[in-house]
């Protein structure tokens, strides 16, 4: 490490890297320097002039975001000099700002109201004519309110660097600048919101939540993101039991500020008119609602009738339910129904990674990996539209520290502009294309693997076999699709030995009971006809599995449940509930409901998220984390150790979806934010 | 062409081949030792060109009159990246008009002031960043540069010296802040015009992110002349810290405007009264502008004494600048000389940071409105003090370009906007005395 500089703000030492920038020095010894287009993260602006500090020896007042610590400097922020320049920064930003705070959005959160208030003045003495522009609507969900916007280039910077993506710029010059989209009068883009989010004032807006409230109305509820595999930190802003807003602008969590459009706007398929609020039953041959009681008698019926005779049961999970569920479900279809023919949609080939991975430590990468590794190879995924949060690590990751992608994929991506190479393979023809990387790769220092589905099965053990003969360390990543995709395989949603898989259960004639919880494989499998199993499903909606269903119990989403999930990267974290939804219950609480109905509660024990989850780390491999690391709503990785799991990995089952930032075959289509998005591209 | 007749004062280094007949060609260039002083730099070693150049004393003649050879000398030797040779013709300060006729009547003078400057720093290309309002000049200077092409002054194995050098014209689209020289290396790259934040500077990194000499249009084409003649003899033209002499342009109120070459260090006194003619209309001096619209403007009485080179001005708080002189006769209305001003700099700000596009448009704004006789006494303060916070505390010198002449005519002319004081009209205006804005 190198050795630290000296020097002193505000009469205090501090120690600082070298090459590291007044502003954050200060910031690390408590200090405080006003700035609005300084952003870590972000290239520098110095366009605010808000972080003018003195510095002995230099004759004028210098930018803190811009000037790197020396040795010995003498920094000082809290001058009649500083303070005066301060005041009228702030003087000239308001001059030609509408001061509208009671009907704006971000009042009460202003960044621009908070530095006004400690450093501003208390009156203007500006009483010339403001320059006034109308509001515009960009896409359904950006809205731009350009004379509160204060030219801190924020957006045009995430937007360019953050995103990749390019979408803003700034037109004409002077008083008059403005920050503009990219098609003339509206956005193509990937609608993340990212420049919203970090607008400090109230400039951009979002379509989904201007005007629905004050910011100081809603409980902030920092919880995981249920669309993707990536498990993003998403700060839920909700009032009287709704959902308003999803942001991330604390930056908590392993995300940051990132979210895609999914993460910051597609919460509102709960409300969905379609929504399950009370369980169904097949009634002559219709499905009609029933009371709780009678759904869970029927069912808790049918099951102990069923294993008295021990008859057979299958059992199907979900990608979308939590850790604690997967569990319990697991016990249950184990302990209560004695069966091994138990399964889920198997997205990414997880199993056999495990496998060929078995016995070495340190090999499953997680999403901090992405940012903080010399070098990247993707195969077979195009991450900017299918896991979005990756691909920002990895985009991040080459700009602060140069790091070198390689990329093999069917069509270009949005990689290809930063990649040290992209190759283009057709379907089969990944593992010779990362075969001829070879010698490239061996000359980097370290490696972390990202695959997607197009590699499974052996191609997965020869993947592995390739990358320990590199001779440098390399980790894995297997892409999976879902909030709880991970989680799915750790619980053990897989067949015993002699178990059915999915497909199976799905075509058996036999069986007594099918019990479905939270998925959809019906959409494209069909059941057989005449079947006589009885069909017991979970979920939020009525999917075609649940329209196939004897009884359908209407379930909570992850937004309004507690427990944890597992992310693509083998990364734990905590669920919070934002809010309940009259009618639909956590899938813990109706199993435990049914188990007590069914009299075997005590076999399963209490149907609590956290005592299941307490059980789950004394009992599944990797799953001892640091409670308090989630307590804190931090990622906690499961210990990286591997192996081999106790049956056939049947790579054939596994298919991703490939779902993109604008489609989604489940929880997406409910979303008419999401869906409204989506008209208006197609619209173009 | 010349657009004035020239004054026997004058010292003709830079200018003495205009009035020549086809002075822009190469046959008049090669015909009055062109192309001498790049045949003499070929058979220098790059160090040797830099120490006759520091010998000569010169100074950037674009404004900020930083030392030429010292500028060079900072472009890193061992580089491994190209270099460019970078020409500011983005020449936009008010009252500045001289780079127009060093490239309308001696382009192959600034071909050779870039080849000079190549040699000097193992530079192989160049570019001629033009403004877009002199777009015609570009035609000048292509023409020039085919020519030189065709004779083997630029391409490959120039005069079979083995020295390679490629240069082209790049014109600007009509933006003052590109003449600030990293706000014009963006726009060379084809991006925004907005400066960037130095250091590092472009002598490290310049155009394409490569090291860079770039210099003022006047600078380079006193190369030639400082190589031919030697570095001692352009020095002794000047004055002790600035050699040579200055393009000097001589606008506003005066009999004989126009551009003259004249020593550094020349009486300004002399420089109105007996180049330029005198005051217009025999009247009284008031106002002095010595180097453009953005150096603080200078009373008659502060011009008694003073010579036109660099510490001269900066001795009075002003600037030798670009040579822009602007001269203000007693009829002025100084009020509305601020106001016309600020409505350049509040046109031209190219917004980046607050400053500077709030500060400059709530000038204009203000003094627009204090010259149509609403003003109020608070105002006179408010202007000065507006002006004050944007001085040194801009991303670039734009904002202390609006800032130092406003600041310099509330403190030297207040009583002139007391005189526009409860709704009164300008004092000026109401005499009929001023020739409109």
């Amino acid at each position: 490490m190198p050795d630290l500089i000296h020097l002193t703000i505000d009469g205090r030492p501090v120690e600082a890297a070298p090459g590291a920038l007044v502003i954050d020095a200060a910031k690390r010894a408590g200090i405080e320097v006003p700035s609005f287009c300084y952003y870590e993260g972000l290239t520098l602006a110095a366009a605010c002039r808000m972080c003018l500090v003195e510095v002995e020896k230099m004759p004028k007042l210098m930018t803190a975001c811009t000037l790197p610590v020396g040795e010995g400097m003498v920094v000082r922020t809290e001058t009649p000099q500083v303070a005066q320049a301060r005041k009228s920064m702030l003087e000239l930003l308001l001059s030609n700002h509408p001061l509208d705070c009671p009907v704006c959005d971000k009042g009460g959160e202003c960044e621009l109201q908070d530095m006004t208030f400690r450093y501003g003045a208390g009156e203007s003495r500006f009483t010339e004519m403001k320059v006034h522009v109308d509001e515009k609507q960009w896409s359904p969900v950006v809205f731009f309110d350009n004379p509160r916007c204060i030219l801190c280039y924020r957006c045009v910077r995430i937007c360019d660097e953050g995103m990749g993506v390019k979408a803003l710029g700034v037109a004409n010059r002077g008083v008059v600048s403005e920050i503009v989209p990219n098609k003339g009068d509206h956005l193509e883009c990937d609608e993340c919101g990212m420049c919203i989010d970090i607008c400090p004032v109230g400039a951009l807006t979002s379509g989904t939540y201007r005007y629905h409230t004050r910011p100081w109305e809603m409980e902030h509820v920092g919880t995981i993101c249920t669309h993707c595999s990536n498990g993003c930190k998403t700060t839920l802003g909700v009032r009287n039991d709704e959902i308003i807003r999803g942001n991330n602008r604390d930056r908590s969590g392993i995300n940051g500020e990132f979210l895609c459009i999914k993460g910051r706007y597609a919460f509102d398929f709960y409300k969905h008119p379609e929504r399950l609020l009370a369980p169904l039953a097949r009634v002559n041959g219709k499905l009609e609602e029933v009371s709780w009681a009678k759904a869970l008698e029927t069912v808790a019926g049918k099951f102990n009738e069923v294993r008295a005779r021990n008859g057979k049961f299958g059992v199907i999970g979900s990608n979308h339910t939590t850790n604690e569920e997967n569990y319990y479900l697991r016990k249950f279809a184990r302990k209560v129904l004695g069966t091994g023919n138990i399964d889920h949609h198997r997205t990414g080939d997880v199993v056999t990674l495990l496998d060929a991975l078995s016995g070495k430590t340190g090999k499953l990468a997680t999403t901090a990996d992405l940012y903080q590794k010399k070098a990247v190879l993707v195969i077979g995924a195009d991450l900017a539209l299918e896991q979005p949060f990756l691909a920002f690590q990895i985009r991040a990751n080459w700009r602060h520290h140069q790091a070198h992608a390689y990329v093999v994929t069917a069509g270009p991506v949005r990689e290809d502009k930063y990649a040290a190479a992209s190759l283009r393979v057709a379907p089969g023809g990944e593992m010779d294309a990362v075969r001829s990387l070879g010698e490239r790769l061996k000359a980097e220092p370290e490696l972390v693997i990202v695959f997607g589905d197009a590699i499974k099965g052996e191609a997965v053990g020869r993947l592995v076999e390739f990358g320990e003969s590199l001779g440098i360390p390399v980790q894995y990543i297997c892409l999976v699709d879902d909030s709880n995709s991970r989680g799915a395989v750790d619980m053990g949603l897989l067949p015993d030995a002699g178990g059915m898989a999915l497909p199976e259960m799905l075509a058996a004639g036999d069986l007594d009971v099918l019990w479905v919880v939270g998925a959809n494989p019906v959409k494209t499998q069909a059941l057989p006809a005449g079947r006589a199993s009885m069909l017991v499903v979970h979920d939020l909606f009525l999917t075609e599995t649940a329209q196939a269903a004897d009884v359908v119990f209407p379930a909570a989403s992850l937004y309004e449940k507690n427990g944890t999930v597992t992310n693509v990267c083998g990364e734990v974290q905590r669920l919070r509930r934002a809010i309940r939804t009259m009618g639909a219950k956590p899938d813990l609480e109706i199993m435990g409901l049914l188990a007590r109905e069914m009299g075997v509660a005590a076999e399963l024990g209490p149907w609590v998220p956290d005592t299941v989850f307490e059980e789950i780390r004394r009992n599944v491999r990797g799953y001892d984390v640091a409670l308090p690391v989630l307590e804190a709503g931090g990622a906690a990785q499961t210990a990286a150790l591997n192996g081999r799991l106790p049956l056939d990995g049947r790579p054939e089952l596994i298919r991703s979806a490939h779902e993109n930032l604008f489609t989604s075959g489940t929880l997406g289509r409910y979303s008419k934010i999401l869906n409204s998005v989506v008209e208006s591209h197609g619209n173009r | 062409m010349l657009y004035n007749q020239p004054s026997p004062l004058e010292t003709k280094v830079l200018t003495r081949r205009f009035g020549l007949p086809n002075s822009a060609s190469l046959d008049t260039y090669l015909s009055t030792d062109g192309y001498k002083a790049f045949e003499k730099a070929a058979s220098m070693t790059p160090e040797q060109i830099i120490e006759e150049v520091k010998i000569s004393n010169l100074r950037g003649r674009g404004g900020a009159g930083f030392p030429t050879g010292m500028k060079w000398s900072f472009v890193p030797r061992k580089s491994p990246l190209p270099k460019y040779i970078v020409v500011n013709a983005d020449e936009s300060e008010p009252g500045t008009c001289k780079d127009r006729l060093l490239m309308e009547n001696d382009p192959h003078q600034l071909i050779e002031g870039v080849l000079i400057a190549g040699r000097a720093v193992d530079s192989h290309a160049g570019y001629i960043y033009i403004r877009g309002e002199y777009r015609y000049l570009i035609e000048i200077m292509d023409k020039a540069i085919a020519e030189a092409y065709a004779h083997g002054y630029l391409g490959k194995n120039i005069r079979r010296t083995g020295f390679d050098f490629e240069l082209y014209t790049h014109t600007g689209a009509g933006a003052y802040e590109c003449g600030e020289e990293s706000a014009l290396l963006e726009s060379l790259e084809g991006k925004r015009g907005i400066p960037r934040i130095r250091p590092p500077f472009p002598a490290v990194v310049g155009a394409f992110q490569c090291p860079t000499v770039l210099n003022n249009v006047e600078t380079y084409c006193a190369v030639p002349p400082i190589l031919r003649d030697g570095g001692a003899a352009f020095a002794a033209l000047g004055v002790p810290k600035a050699g040579g002499t200055k393009l000097t342009c001589l606008t506003g109120h005066v009999n004989r405007p126009g551009v003259y070459e004249l020593k550094l260090g020349f009486p300004v006194k002399t420089m109105i009264e007996e180049v330029g003619g005198g005051i217009l209309g025999g009247k009284k001096l008031k106002a002095f502008i010595p180097g453009g619209s953005s150096c603080p403007v200078l009373t008659a009485a502060e011009c008694e004494g003073l010579t036109m080179d660099y510490d001269s001005m900066a001795k009075a708080k002003s600037m030798l600048g670009s040579g822009g002189v602007v001269l203000m006769n007693e009829d002025t209305c100084m009020v509305k000389a601020a106001l016309r001003i600020m409505r350049f700099y509040a046109h031209e700000s190219c917004g980046w940071c607050i400053p500077c596009r709030e500060g400059t448009s709530w000038l204009r704004k203000l003094l627009q409105r204090f010259h149509d006789g609403m003003g109020q006494r608070a105002d006179i303060a408010l202007i000065g003090d507006l002006a004050k916070n944007m001085l040194g505390r801009t991303f670039c010198p734009l904002g202390d370009a609006a800032a130092l002449p406003t600041i310099s005519i509330v403190e030297k002319f207040y009583h002139e906007f007391e005189d526009h004081l409860n709704g009164r009209p300008c004092p000026f205006e109401e005499a009929g005395r001023l020739a409109p804005v």
